[in-house]
Parts: C-alpha cells; structure tokens; sequence
C-alpha cells in the first residue's frame, strides 16, 4: 500500500482516495439534468443542499438513490446525477424502504410534497416512521398542490382559497410536526425553511448522519401558487423559534442577530418537542427531537448469516421431507 | 327381530371394493374435524392411494355452534387412480351435529342417498329445542333415503377423557381406519408424530380414542369397503397450493414477500413467514396490499425480484403500482390467489373471476404477463417460472391461483431440486459508456436493467413517458416507442410458448377450454363422457396473456367450442338476455376476442369447485 494509506481526506478512509485527483467528487458531479422547476422555486435550494451533501460526504453517486412520488418537488430524482426512483403520488416511502431493506449499502434518500406525503401517503408516512428504516426523507412543503396547478392540500392555511376551495379552505391545516411527534419510534424530526440554505444543509447533514428514519418538513415556497404563504416569516425574522443545542443546530453571530427568537431546546426532549411542535404562533426551525437508539426495521429483520444456495436446498429437502409421503409397502400391497 | 337382523348384517358383514370414495368430515370448529381429515388423508395415502382433499373453512373463526354455515371440516377424495379433483358428492358423512350436516345437504355436497355417520347425543338433550332440532333432521335425511347411522361419540370418548368434545375426532379416525381396513399402526404413528414430546401425556388417551372407535365400527356398523391402491411408489409431497406457493417462492431464490393479508392468500405468507429467514428472506407486513406492492418493486429495482401476494380486492390496490412495474420495466412477480368476488365477495370461496381485471385492469396500456397453476405441482413451479420471466422480460407477472388450489391437497411427485430454479447474483459490475437503462432491442424490446450500486448506471426511473435514457418525454413519438418496445417484449415471450396439448383426440364434436384449477375436474368429465364414445376433448391453457400459438387451429377442428369457468357468465335462457348483450365468462371474452371464434361458456359462482360431474352432464346436455 502506499503512503496515502494513513491520510485521510474529508474524513474519508484511505482506500477511498488513493487516486484523490480522479475520484474526488464535485458538485457537478451530483447534478443531472437541468430543473425544470419555476424560477424562483424553493425546491432549487433543497436541490442545492442535496447535492452539497454528497459532495461533502463525496458519496459515490451510484451508492445513492433518491426515491419521490409525483409532483413538483418529486421531480427531484431526475436533477440528481445518481439513481433514482420517480415513483407514484403518495408511495414514495414503501418503494424507498424496499430498496433500503433489500440493499442497506445504499444512501437512500426521500423527496416528497406535502401532498404525497400528508394526503395521499398518510398511512405509508405513520407506518415508514415507525419501522424507523435509515432514510432521509424530505419533506417539501409549499402548503399546496402544486403540479395539479394550485388545489388546496392538507397544510394550505384555513380561509387560503384555492382552484377547490374558491371561498376559502375550509379546514384548519393539519400540523405534520406534531403528527410525525405522535408517532411510535419517531427518531428525528426536524423542521427548516429552505430559504436559509445553511441551516437547511446543517439539518440535512445531521439527518444523514442519523441512525433511523429522518424526517424533515421543509418550509417551501411555490412562487406561482403561494408565494405569499410564508411572507410573514420572510419579512419578520422573529416569528421563527430558533431551537439551538449542541446536539442541535447552531447559529452563526450573524445569523443570531437576525434571528433573535431563540431557544436552547435539547433534541431528547420529546415532550418538550411536543410542546413546540403545537404552538400556533411561532414557526421551529432546528431538530425538535432526536433518539439515536429506536430499533431500525431493517436491523431487526437482518438475516442472521449471509444466505447461501445451499441453505435454501436444505430447506426445501426439510419442507419435503416435512410434507413427503413414503407409501408404505405392506400397506399399498394390500397386506393389511 | 329388526335387532337381530341388523346383528347378522354385522357379523357377515363383507368388504365392498371400490376404485373411489368421497368422504366428509364436519364439526363446530374448534372439534377437531380438519385434524381427523388431514390424518385420515395421510393414512390413505401412506397406503398407496390417490388423494384429494378440500379444508372446509368457515367464513368466521369460532362461528355460533350447531349452525349450518359454521362447519369446519375437511373433504378427502381417495381413489385407485389419479386423483386431480375434489370430485362429485360425498359418499360417506361423519358429523358431529346435524346442524353442520345441514350446510353441506344445502351445497349439493352430498352424493343422495349416502351413508351419514352422525353424534347421537343430541337426541337426548337437556335443551328440548336441540334435541327436537335433532330428531327432525334425522328423520328428514331418513326419510330422503340417507342411511344414517347414529354414533354415541360423546358417550363412548367420554370413557377415555374427561373432555370428549376434544378427542371425538381421533375416535372418528378409528372409525374410518375400520370402515375402510387401514392399518391402525399407520395412525398410530400419525398420533405419535402430532403430539410429540411435547405433549406426549396426550398420546395414551389418543390412542385410546382410535382404538375405541375403531372397535365401536368393527361392532356395530353392517359395512367395510376397500379402496385398492394405484400403484404410485415414488416418493411424493403432500401440500396444498399455498404452501406450494410458498415453497415456490424458495426455490426461484426469491428472498423478499411483501404482503398484507388476505383470505384466500394469506397462508402461503404464514408458511412462508415460519421458514423464510432460514434461507436470509423476509417476509413484509406492509401497512395495506399498495405499501406492500410497493415495497416488493422498491426491493425488485435494488436486487432479485421479489413477489406479493394477494387475492382479488388486494390486486385492486394494486393497479397502480402494477402498471409502474410494466411501464419501468421493474421485474415483480404478484400472486393472486383469487376468491369469490366482486367488492368482498366470498372470501374463503374459490372464483376465476379475476382474468380480465388482470389483463386489461390497468389503466392505459400495460402488457404484462400473466400464467395460471392448474395443479398444486403447478403452484410450486410456476413461481420458479414466474421469477425468471420476470427477469429476463423485466416486467411484471401474475400467477393466477384460487381458493381451490389454496386450500386443496394434492400428492405430487417430490420435486428435484435444481440450482438453476434460483436467480444468479445481482450484476453490480460497471455499465460500459454510452449505455442506456432502457436500450430497446428493436426486435423484441429486451434491454438490460442497472441495479442501483452498478458504476456508470445511474439513472432515473419514471413511470412518466420516458427515452431510452428513462428521461421524461415531452416530444411527440417517445410514448409510442416506449408502449411499441414494451409491447415487442410479449411477443417476444410469446414466441417461447409451446402449443397447448389437447386432451383427447384433436378433433371432434365439442372442445372444452379452460384455464386454472379446473383442470382435474373437465379432464375428468371428459374422460367419462369420451368413454361412452362421445366425441369431447379438452384444452387447458396455462399462459393466458401472451397466448401460445396454434391454439386457433386447434380450435378450428371442433364443431364447438366453449369454456368452462368459475366466474359469472349470462345465459341465453334469460328474456332479456341474447346475443347483443350477452356477458362472457373470462375466457370466452379473450378467446372470442382474439380468435373471432364463436367460442361459447358454461360457467357460474357457486362459490365452490365445478364438480366433474357437473360438466359431464352439461357436456351430455350439449352434444343431445
Ligand atoms: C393517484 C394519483 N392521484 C392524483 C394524481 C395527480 N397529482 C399529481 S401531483 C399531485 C399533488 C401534488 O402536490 P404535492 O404533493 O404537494 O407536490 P407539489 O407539486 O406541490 O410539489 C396530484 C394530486 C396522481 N398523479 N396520481
Ligand atoms: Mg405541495
């Protein structure tokens, strides 16, 4: 081996670079085709982040799959230069957590709406949370039905009118925080606004390095359909609850001046998470909750050896043998 | 005088030779009848006889007591020769109440007429209205010429255990061992292998039980009869269609089921779930039949195929993600197990109703392959098969079983096993420059499929119209290349297909044409009638979509042609029915279709198997 054997580069072991020139991954090396989204579309700045990921982490492209439904946001797959899964609207999670199951070396990565996810996916959403699968699922939320052109969704504010609700929507918009809080072996819920691009990374990078199921509601903004729903928020820094920890997201001092409603909230506190998650007034930005030792599905059910060809003929002779019929002589010959 | 007659029918009592007998065993559930007929099976086919047997389930896990549709129970047909079918009417009865009699008088179930072995100690019943109950259905089935015989179970078990309500089915066993003159050693071995060290303190009073039963028979019934063996010496495997299913699933090196239950399908899962770990598989509950299909394709796209199982409303669920498999060229194998239907239907009840969904269920155009098990040996290898089709054509196959495989038991040949059922290892080896995901043969559609993990594979997959390079299609013409390619697959399969054989002569009067778990039965009926010079023969399809080739010109050398189905069809007798409005059975409809043949149907939904004899008389009726 050569020298390079005991450098370490990114944090990466040395195999991985010994030819650092020609394997070293760039941002570009992550991009697929161009986006189609609109300008102005909040989706580009998740898609940035992704893409920084992987660079950061210098992941090797065919290692990651990034797993959506059907929407805007779920067009995600096809701007990334690694595999992925365009599925259908709402199965985005039980097609990930099948290509997670069956190869746990792959990075595998969910994009949703929120209409893919909190409509039309809501069981797969309960039921992919507590399996706890280590996938890091994002959530785009721009409070509406986007592709469809501008239906009300399960987030769009209560009065918002809509293409289906033209006097307003009629129900309060339901809260996937506390929902996904609600849920057996939640293991990390975080919530960002992908307009902060550093906090949006910080939260990404901290739900790929998580053991389990990451969950993340990113405030999205859909300039054609709801440009003004987060306004408030753009034009008035305090309404969002900063929850800061070391286990946590960190501000910068710039960041800390603009952003002055703050809160030192430690990621373990589930109740107190709880508690974040439904008050009305103020929006969390952070890691609301994280427990790095809820049981993962796939660890569970891991075979215990590597299966071999010759098990499965020892098997099938046993369920033969098991079910197998050796006719009696003496009695098929009558002597009975 | 009577008295004494009967004690001389006894003591002279001959053994009657027969080359088949149908007997049904039924109880409340939790009696024990289904363990009584499994064993029973096995003692008859230990000693060298055909044998068929049919669980009679019902729709309800502990339904009221004594009540016609709550019989739980077990059918075994044994014969001298190969036995593929439940067969016509039962010839021997054992109930442990009349009421569960009833059900089975109620279905046609019974042969007129036969021999009904039945608990005598409602008769005397501290409940008037039970034991009036009681003595009304004996005198109705006495009256119908039944020859019934009333057995004191309860009192006679009663001598062995304090609770005979838990051992009266081991005494049956005895019974039939002496009606039919099976070695009691074999049944003792039966006894001795169920209960085990584990419960080994339950062995003594068991046998006990045989052993009375077997003498209150040899005691007090008039008859014994002798079904001869046929003659099979192989070794053989004794499963039914859901277990061979799930065995199936084993052996084409399959490691991953999703699944959500579903009566008739969920006991290939429970089976499969029991050993499937041994071999590094796991079985998936997914929160409802779309979560699971969609798992199954999730871990199909990342590695080996994997399989769902379902039955009808399951595979309605499914549509969706059934046509993302066709579309993205996802290998999947699904496995219906069809029941009675529409909506929730009868759900422990077989129907063939599902053929037409399957085909042409999915919105827009998505070919997809689809086969039927017409055996239970079938079920086993069609997995295998389905698994390699899968792969090789990259799409979606459905395996269409029911209710009657499932849950019928059938002696085939022990399989050999094979390595070449399992799939070779996934390929994670560089795709070379220049490579597309979707590199369309223009002959036959075929292109290689990248794995996630391959260098210089990575891709995009869409259920949208996609190119060769799986990117979404916004100009004119891609979606028709992409449905021509994926079309071209067929028939490229199809061209692998043999011909279907005919059963009997290849040409004639009548040709009756089915598909799935009739086979035994029409085979049967056609041997019948063809011995009595009618000029009949059969066709059993097992591709049902492509179709293999020929099977028009074999149509065409009969003067008729029709199916025979366990799915809904109209009749001409109706007023308003006639040739405009007409609805075909399933495979009247493709056959018709794709053949411009005047291909006629005789089918129905009774929820249960079409007996042979059935079809021997509408075959009878035809060719008058
Ligand atoms: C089964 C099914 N139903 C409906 C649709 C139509 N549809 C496509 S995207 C969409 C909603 C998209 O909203 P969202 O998930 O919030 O994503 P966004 O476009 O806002 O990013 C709907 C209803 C579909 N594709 N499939
Ligand atoms: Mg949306």
């Amino acid at each position: 081996m050569t020298i390079k054997e005991k450098t370490s580069l990114f944090g990466l072991s040395s195999q991985c670079v010994l030819k650092v020139d020609d394997d070293y991954k760039t941002l570009e090396d992550y991009q697929g085709r161009i986006s189609r989204w609109c300008p102005g579309c909040g989706d580009n700045g998740i898609l940035t982040a992704a893409q920084r990921l992987c660079r950061d982490e210098q992941l090797p492209p065919e290692k990651c799959v990034f797993v959506s439904g059907i929407g805007c946001a779920a067009r995600f797959p096809h701007y990334m230069n690694t595999y992925g899964f365009h599925g259908l609207h709402g199965r985005a999670l039980p097609t990930a957590q099948g290509v997670k199951f069956r190869r746990p070396d792959l990075h595998v990565f969910v994009n949703m709406g929120d209409g893919d996810c909190c409509s039309i996916g809501t069981a797969h959403w309960i039921h992919a949370i507590r399996s706890n699968m280590k996938l890091v699922v994002m959530m785009h939320d721009n409070n509406i039905y986007g592709l469809t052109k501008n239906q009300a969704s399960p987030t769009t504010p209560i009065g918002r009118k809509t293409n289906t609700t033209p006097r307003g929507a009629w129900l309060k918009a339901l809260n996937p925080l506390t929902v996904t809080l609600g849920i057996t072996n939640a293991s990390f819920v975080a919530q960002v606004v992908e307009w902060l691009p550093e906090l949006l990374y910080d939260v990404i990078r901290q739900a790929f390095h998580h053991n389990g199921l990451a969950f993340i509601r990113i405030l999205q903004r859909c300039p054609h359909f709801t440009p003004d729903v987060f306004s408030n928020l753009l034009s008035d820094p305090k309404k969002l609850l900063m929850l800061e920890h070391e286990n946590g997201i960190k501000l910068s001092d710039t960041m800390a001046k603009l952003y002055q409603t703050r809160q030192q909230h430690d990621p373990s506190n589930l109740h107190r998470a709880r508690e974040i998650a439904e008050a009305d007034d103020l929006v969390p930005i952070g890691i609301l909750y994280k427990n790095e030792s809820v049981p993962r599905y796939e660890q569970l059910t891991k075979p215990k050896q590597k299966p071999t060809w010759e098990q499965r003929e020892t098997l099938l002779n046993n369920a033969f043998d098991r079910f197998g019929i050796n006719i009696d002589a003496r009695a098929a010959a009558g002597n009975i | 005088m009577k008295q004494q007659t009967a004690r001389a029918a006894i003591d002279s009592k001959q053994i009657k030779k027969l080359d088949e007998h149908i007997i049904e065993i039924v109880s409340d559930s939790g009696e024990g009848a289904q363990t009584a007929g499994q064993m029973f099976a096995t003692i008859m086919a230990k000693s060298g006889n055909s044998v068929w047997t049919v669980e009679i389930i019902p729709a309800e896990i502990e339904p009221p007591a004594r009540t016609p549709a709550g019989a739980s129970g077990n059918r075994i047909r044994a014969g001298s020769f190969p036995i593929t079918n439940a067969g016509d009417g039962a010839d021997l009865v054992i109930g442990f109440n009349e009421q569960v009699l009833q059900g089975g008088k109620w279905e046609n179930r019974y042969k007129p007429g036969c021999i009904v072995l039945l608990e005598s100690m409602w008769a005397t019943h501290r409940d008037p209205e039970i034991a009036s109950a009681y003595s009304s259905v004996v005198n109705t089935l006495r009256e119908e010429g039944y020859r019934l015989y009333e057995v004191p179970m309860e009192a006679e078990c009663s001598k062995y255990i304090p609770d005979p309500r838990k051992g009266k089915n081991m005494f049956v066993v005895g019974l039939l061992c002496n009606i039919y003159g099976r070695d009691l050693q074999l049944a003792r071995t039966e006894i001795e292998n169920k209960f085990g060290q584990k419960k080994a303190a339950l062995i003594k009073p068991n046998l006990d039980l045989l052993q009375a039963g077997y003498d209150w028979a040899e005691q007090n019934l008039e008859f014994k009869f002798e079904v001869p063996p046929y003659g099979e010496t192989q070794p053989l495997v004794v499963a039914n269609g859901n277990i061979a299913v799930a065995l199936g699933v084993v052996a084409s090196g399959m490691e991953i089921c999703a699944m959500y239950p579903i009566t008739p399908a969920t006991s290939a899962s429970h089976y499969l779930s029991e050993i499937f770990d041994q071999v590094g598989g796991h079985v998936h509950q997914a929160e409802d039949e779309i979560a699971a299909c969609a798992f199954a394709i999730g871990a199909s796209y990342a590695g080996k195929c994997a399989v769902t199982i379902t039955s009808g409303p399951g595979m309605a669920l499914k549509t969706e993600l059934m046509a993302l498999s066709v579309m993205a060229e996802i290998p999947l194998v699904l496995v219906n197990v069809q029941r009675g239907g529409p909506s929730t239907g009868l759900p422990t009840k077989v129907e063939q109703g599902d053929l037409l969904a399957t085909i042409f269920g999915t919105p827009g155009d998505a070919p997809k392959i689809v086969m039927a098990p017409a055996t239970i040996e079938d079920c086993f290898y069609s997995i295998i098969t389905a698994r390699k089709i899968a792969e090789t054509f990259r799409t979606l196959v459905v395996v269409l079983s029911d209710a009657n495989l499932a849950t019928g038991q059938q002696a085939f040949p022990r399989p050999k096993i094979t390595r070449e059922w399992a799939a070779p290892p996934v390929d994670q080896s560089p795709v070379p420059a220049g490579k597309d995901p979707l590199d369309w043969d223009p002959k036959t559609g075929l292109s290689q499929r990248f794995i996630p993990g391959q260098p210089g594979g990575m891709y995009t997959l869409t259920g949208l119209a996609h190119d060769r390079k799986g990117h979404v299609a916004y100009v004119a013409g891609i979606n028709q290349e992409g449905c021509h390619y994926r079309s071209l697959k067929l028939a490229a399969f199809q061209k692998t297909l043999k011909p279907p054989k005919v059963f009997g002569e290849p040409s004639g009067d009548l040709l009756i044409v089915g598909w799935g778990s009739t086979k035994g039965a029409i085979e049967e009926a056609v041997s019948r009638v063809r011995k009595d010079g009618l000029s009949v023969s059969a066709m059993h399809l097992t591709f049902l979509q492509p179709m293999a080739s020929g099977i028009k010109q074999i149509m065409q050398k009969f003067k008729k042609v029709m199916t025979v189905e366990i799915n809904y069809s109209d009749t001409l007798e109706d007023e308003l029915i006639d040739e405009d409005n007409r609805r075909y059975a399933n495979l009247a409809w493709l056959l018709r279709a794709r053949y411009l043949i005047d291909v006629d149907c005789w089918s129905n939904v009774h929820g249960q198997p079409i007996k042979p004899g059935s079809i021997e008389q509408m075959i009878r009726e035809q060719l008058k």
